[in-house]
């Protein structure tokens, strides 16, 4: 246990980073973790939540989620708030992915209607959205649609016919995260953007056709629309070049800013600028128009979903968003920070947002119950929906993990996983796995992730978020 | 040695050296293209010019990868050859470069997509003689 050797415990799951671990903490780091879970803590995870530590403003402490591995400027999974006066934003705390997110549809299928049709239905849902490395969308957007597309994200997709209202009620942030300005975003982000809108992408984007296999909570599943044997379809994809294009240039102009604020950096992929300057300001509009062009794009995807399962069925199949969740993205939002009320700007990378019963971000539908939280497993393993709690507002800024988190790199799981040995493995299962080649399943693997059910066995125990239902894979698409 | 890759447990590190700023930039371009693919097999077929500037070298070296990564993705074409050339004025540097390389169609064995340049162990700098570029990529 090299690397919890220099973490304190401080109560179950909850490990602390004192601030004397290294110069220039301003507050402590807390990790989420099982003590089964910390055996596998890489030390630079554990530096990098030290070095979000060290920024300026940042409130209570640096975190990282129970899927926390190593990234760079934060590790992934790792939540930091930072005062609106004192603060800062960093796009290294966002990450290279703007609202990289997940979203769930459930449908009015039950397994025992859809495992007869899998193989015909994943190839259906391969055809109608393309996916894969240097994929390019089935339809061009010119620049007056795309600057649309930035500033009001899902609902343009809506509007054009890709959906309707009810999904932007439940998405995140209604799908359309206010303040994005598309005058920020730079031509070369625009060039990478305008012919990926609706595409998967590759690395671990996925679709996956799964089955509600266990309820756990009736009364927030009936919320949610979920029983068991159900089919939910889950899509998880970004925001494609213009996302990684907007992070690469605004990291550029925050070193720049870094220095001009006097702002010393442990990691120069933390670079950030005070909120209040020019550059947080442009930077933010322009991470905005990011988080809203990835919310189109999992708009569009959905919208084609629907068609192929209609298609298919020859029927109208009536397939519902249960909510759409952003995984890298800061926000503003109101927090309790030592009994008073404080706008903080959340910073949750490889994070999901986890907002409790009552607050007025979540849905009306859902905001008795507390916000869906989505988490995804790894093609093979399960996923899980939970629920927002309270004591996750008051633990973690109302956040959770986003995932199960790698333990294995893409680079290593090439070298010693072989892809169609794992297809042949999940087919064994009942799991049928389509990818634009071999290499695309064996680096994300099962055994490349943390164990899905003990990450969530972590949130649910500290009550971060509540777990509502497990999901598993029928057939998965890969990106 | 051109160049070495390093270990690293998420994404893809390299050193790329050069007994010249121009040779060190060229071989950390080979370098990140051939995380892509092997560049034997790529015709240089495809040129492309890149002008660039910068007020220091690792910024440049930022730039001049990100660039590669960025008309990868939009013209779509493969990238194998590299000339650079890289003049220190006033104030900064100037890159000019060109690169050739050929289409992504040609090649479907191409696995590994390069999500963007980090500045996270990011140095250039001259040892022993040597500029040695180290770069981090998210892949």
């Amino acid at each position: 246990m090299v690397a919890a050797d220099k973490l304190k415990k401080i109560s179950e799951d909850v490990w602390e980073i004192p601030t004397d671990y290294k110069p220039g903490m301003n507050v402590p780091g807390h990790i989420f973790l099982s003590d089964r879970l910390i055996e596998g803590l890489e030390s630079g995870a554990i530096d990098q939540t030290a070095n979000v530590a060290t920024l300026p403003g940042i409130q209570r402490y640096s975190m990282a989620m129970p899927d926390v591995h190593i990234g760079y400027g934060f590790p992934i999974g790792g939540v930091a708030a930072f005062d609106t006066e004192t603060g800062v934003i960093s796009p290294g705390g966002v990450g290279f992915d703007i609202n990289c997110g997940v979203r769930l549809l459930r449908s009015e299928l039950m397994a025992d209607d859809v495992k007869p049709h899998k193989v015909d239905l994943i190839n259906a849902l391969y055809e109608a959205v393309p996916s894969g490395l240097g994929s390019e969308s089935k339809f061009r957007v010119n620049d007056a649609q795309l600057a649309e597309v930035f500033r009001t994200g899902a609902r343009w997709a809506v509007e054009n016919g890709y959906g309707v209202k009810a999904d932007l009620e439940h998405c995140e942030e209604n799908g359309e995260m206010k303040g994005a300005d598309p005058a920020k975003v730079s031509k070369k982000a625009r060039d990478r953007g305008r012919p990926q809108l609706g595409t998967l992408g590759s690395g671990n984007h996925f679709l996956e056709i799964q089955k509600v296999e266990k309820i756990y909570d009736e009364a927030v599943a009936k919320a949610f629309g979920l029983k068991e044997g159900q089919v939910t379809v889950m899509i998880h994809c970004g925001s494609r070049g213009a996302g990684h294009q907007i992070c690469t240039d605004y990291v550029k102009t925050m070193e720049q800013a870094s220095r001009k604020y006097g702002i010393k950096l442990y990691d120069r992929q933390l670079a950030c600028a005070p909120l209040s300057s020019p550059e947080a300001k442009d930077y933010f509009a322009a991470m905005a128009a990011g988080a809203n062009y990835a919310w189109a794009n999992r708009q569009i995807i959905s919208h084609w979903v629907r068609e192929a399962f209609s298609k298919y069925y020859k029927r109208d199949v009536r397939m519902d968003l249960v909510y759409d969740v952003a995984h890298n993205v800061a926000k503003f939002e109101e927090h309790e920070v030592d009994g008073v009320k404080k706008a903080l700007c959340v910073h949750r990378k490889g994070a999901t947002r986890a907002f409790a019963p009552g607050r007025s971000e979540v849905p009306v539908a859902y905001r008795d119950v507390g916000q869906p939280v989505i988490i995804p497993g790894s093609m093979g393993s399960a996923s899980y929906v939970l629920a927002g709690t309270q004591r996750g507002m008051e633990l973690t800024f109302g956040s959770t993990c986003h995932g199960a988190g790698r333990v294995m790199s893409r680079s290593a799981a090439l070298k010693d996983i072989r892809g169609n040995e794992v297809k042949r493995q999940l087919l064994e299962r009942g799991i049928v796995v389509k990818a634009p080649k071999d290499a695309a399943i064996a680096e994300e693997a099962p055994e490349v992730y943390k164990e899905i059910d003990e990450v969530i066995a972590v949130v649910d125990g500290l009550g971060i978020s509540k777990k509502v239902a497990r999901l598993v894979p029928i057939a998965v698409a890969k990106g | 040695m051109d160049f070495q890759y390093l270990e690293h447990t998420a994404d893809a590190e390299f050193i790329a050296y050069g007994h010249t700023v121009d040779e060190a930039f060229v071989n950390a371009a080979r370098a990140m293209a051939g995380l892509v693919i092997d560049p034997a097999k790529v015709k240089p077929e495809v040129e492309k010019s890149v002008e660039l500037s910068g007020d220091a070298l690792d910024t440049l070296l930022y730039d001049w990868l990100s660039e590669l990564l960025y008309i990868f993705e939009v013209d779509h074409i493969v990238y194998s050859r590299f000339q650079v050339h890289v003049t220190p004025h006033e104030g900064g540097y100037t890159l000019e470069a060109r690169v050739w390389g050929e289409s992504v169609s040609r090649h479907p064995d191409i696995s590994m997509h390069i999500k963007a340049v980090t500045f996270h162990d990011l140095r250039f700098e001259k040892k022993d003689n040597i500029y040695e570029a180290q770069v981090l990529l998210d892949i």
